[in-house]
C-alpha cells in the first residue's frame, strides 16, 4: 500500500483530527485510541481534504514554510498515514 | 496514604462512564462488581453532564459510555450530545440489546463517534447460552446497522474456554459483518469471571492454538480490519501495565457516582473512593486519597521496589494482587518474580483439571438474584 501521486488524498471518515487545548497539540481520535501529532504531521493531514494530491500538498507546504526538498519527508509520513487508515485514496 | 507527594500528576485522558449496572444480559465473566445489587442508585442526567464537563476541562478526550447496558438509560442521547459539544470522542460499549435503527440514527445525530457491539460466540446456541438471553440474531442485525449508518464498527468477543474453539468461525463472522476493528478479549479474571475461573479458563494448548489462528488472520486482513488482542495474563511471565499506571490516564465513574482509578478498584480495602456527588473531578483526581494511593512507586514492596522493569508495568494490577494474594501492595502474582506466582500455576492447574474431568459445577451467571446472594 503506497501513495498514488496522481490521486487526491482524503482524511478517513472513521477518524477525527482535532486540536486538543489541554495537550496543546493535534490528535487523531478513533475507537478507543488516540495518536498525538507534531505540528508538521498535523499540517500535512489538514491538507488531506479530498482536493489535494501528493504534489499539491508538497508545494503548498513548501510555500507555507518557505522550504524546499520536503517531498521525501511528506511522502514517508503519508505512507504511514495510509497504512494506519488515517487517510484514504479513491 | 501510600502515594508519593512529589509526583507530577498527569491529567486524565480516558473517562469511562458506567451509566448503569442494569443489563438484560447475564454474562458469567461480567466486569461489574459481584455485589452490584448493593449499588442501585444512579447519577442524574445533570450530575453526568457536570462530570463530563469537568473531566473534559482537565483534558479527558476519550469517553466510553458503558454499563451494564448503557442503552437502558433514557438520557443516553442527551449525554452524547453534551459530550460532543465538549469535544469528546464518544464510544458506546453495548450488547446491542435494545438497539433499534431509529436509536442508531438518533445517536449519530447527537454526535456519537463509534459503537462497539459485543457478541458472545459465533453460533446462536452458544451466544444465547453465555449471554443468558436470546440475542444472537439481533446483535448481528445491529452490527449491520452500525456499518450502514457510517460508524466505525468494533466487534468485541470475550474469549474463554466455552468459545475458544470457535476462533476460526468468530474471525469469519467479524469479516462477514464488516468489522473495522475486532477486539479479542481474553477473559480477565476479576469479579464474576474470578468466581467462574475454573470453568472459563482455557488450557495453555487452547490459548496457543487460538492465538496462532488470530495472528494469521491479523496478517490476512491488515489494512482492512484492526485486531485488538487482550492478552491472557495468567499465561504471561510479566504483568500488564494496568491502567497505564494508577491515576495517570484512566478515570472510571461508577453508576452510583463513585470515582475509581480502575473499574475493579471498588474491591480494594481502605481506599475511601470519593463520590462525584461530593467533590469536583479536579479535586478527586488531584487530591483524593484513592487516586494518590498507588501513584508513583513509593508504595512498592520487593521484588517490585528494586526491579528494573517497575516503570514498565508498575508492579502489575493492584486488584489482581489483592484478589489472589490478599495483599494489594504485593507484586501482581502473574509476574514470575513474584513470591505468589505459584497461585497462578495452581489456578491454571485447577482449571485444567476442571476441563479434563468435565466438571459438573455450573457457571454462575451475572444477574440480580445471584448478586444479592453473593453480596
Amino acid at each position: 500500500m503506497t501513495i498514488n501521486p496522481d490521486q487526491p488524498l482524503k482524511f478517513s471518515p472513521l477518524h477525527r483530527l482535532q486540536w486538543e487545548e489541554a495537550q496543546q497539540k493535534f490528535v487523531i481520535l478513533y475507537p478507543e485510541g488516540m495518536v498525538e501529532l507534531n505540528l508538521s504531521s498535523a499540517e500535512i493531514l489538514k491538507l488531506c481534504d479530498g482536493a489535494h494530491n501528493l504534489g499539491q500538498i508538497v508545494s503548498e507546504l513548501e510555500q507555507k514554510f518557505a522550504a524546499s526538498g520536503l517531498t521525501n519527508d511528506i511522502t514517508a509520513f503519508l505512507d504511514i498515514a495510509l497504512k494506519n487508515g488515517w487517510i484514504q485514496q479513491p | 496514604m501510600a502515594g508519593s507527594n512529589n509526583l507530577k500528576i498527569t491529567p486524565p485522558r480516558w473517562l469511562l462512564a458506567e451509566l448503569t449496572y442494569a443489563c438484560p444480559l447475564q454474562c458469567p465473566y461480567c466486569s461489574n462488581p459481584v455485589d452490584y445489587s448493593n449499588y442501585p442508585s444512579e447519577l442524574s442526567t445533570e450530575d453526568w453532564k457536570r462530570v463530563l464537563s469537568e473531566a473534559r476541562k482537565m483534558g479527558a478526550v476519550q469517553l466510553g459510555f458503558s454499563g451494564g447496558e448503557p442503552l437502558t438509560r433514557k438520557d443516553l442521547a442527551e449525554l452524547v450530545r453534551h459530550a460532543r459539544g465538549l469535544g469528546y470522542y464518544s464510544n458506546l460499549i453495548t450488547s446491542g440489546y435494545g438497539m433499534t435503527e431509529e436509536k442508531i440514527v438518533e445517536l449519530k445525530e447527537a454526535g456519537l463517534d463509534h459503537i462497539q457491539v459485543s457478541i458472545q460466540a459465533s453460533t446462536q446456541e452458544l451466544n444465547d447460552h453465555i449471554a443468558g438471553t436470546a440475542s444472537f440474531e439481533h446483535k448481528k442485525k445491529v452490527a449491520h446497522l452500525v456499518k450502514k449508518h457510517g460508524y466505525p464498527m468494533v466487534l468485541c468477543v470475550v474469549i474463554h474456554r466455552e468459545n475458544i474453539h470457535q476462533m476460526p468461525e468468530i474471525l469469519a463472522m467479524a469479516e462477514e459483518l464488516g468489522a473495522d476493528y475486532l477486539e479479542l478479549a481474553n477473559t480477565q479474571y476479576y469479579g464474576w469471571a474470578h468466581m467462574n475461573r475454573d470453568l472459563l479458563m482455557p488450557t495453555k494448548e487452547q490459548f496457543e492454538q487460538a492465538e496462532a489462528i488470530a495472528q494469521a488472520f491479523k496478517e490476512k486482513v491488515a489494512g482492512k480490519m484492526k485486531i485488538y488482542y487482550v492478552v491472557p495474563d495468567y499465561y504471561e511471565n510479566r504483568p500488564k501495565a494496568c491502567m497505564n499506571g494508577w491515576g495517570t490516564t484512566f478515570l472510571t465513574i461508577a453508576p452510583d457516582g463513585m470515582a475509581l482509578p480502575c473499574h475493579e478498584a471498588r474491591v480494594l480495602p481502605g481506599l475511601d473512593c470519593p463520590n462525584v456527588r461530593d467533590s469536583s473531578i479536579e479535586r478527586i483526581w488531584n487530591e483524593s486519597k484513592a487516586f494518590n494511593f498507588f501513584r508513583g512507586d513509593d508504595w512498592m514492596k520487593e521484588p517490585c521496589r528494586s526491579c528494573d522493569e517497575k516503570h514498565k508495568d508498575h508492579g502489575g494490577c493492584r486488584c489482581q494482587a489483592y484478589l489472589l494474594s490478599g495483599d494489594m501492595y504485593a507484586a501482581d502474582p502473574v509476574c514470575s518474580k513474584s513470591p505468589d506466582h505459584h497461585l497462578i500455576d495452581e489456578a491454571i492447574a485447577s482449571a485444567r483439571n476442571s476441563a479434563l474431568t468435565a466438571d459438573e459445577k455450573p457457571l454462575i451467571f451475572r444477574n440480580s438474584k445471584n448478586s444479592r446472594q453473593l453480596a
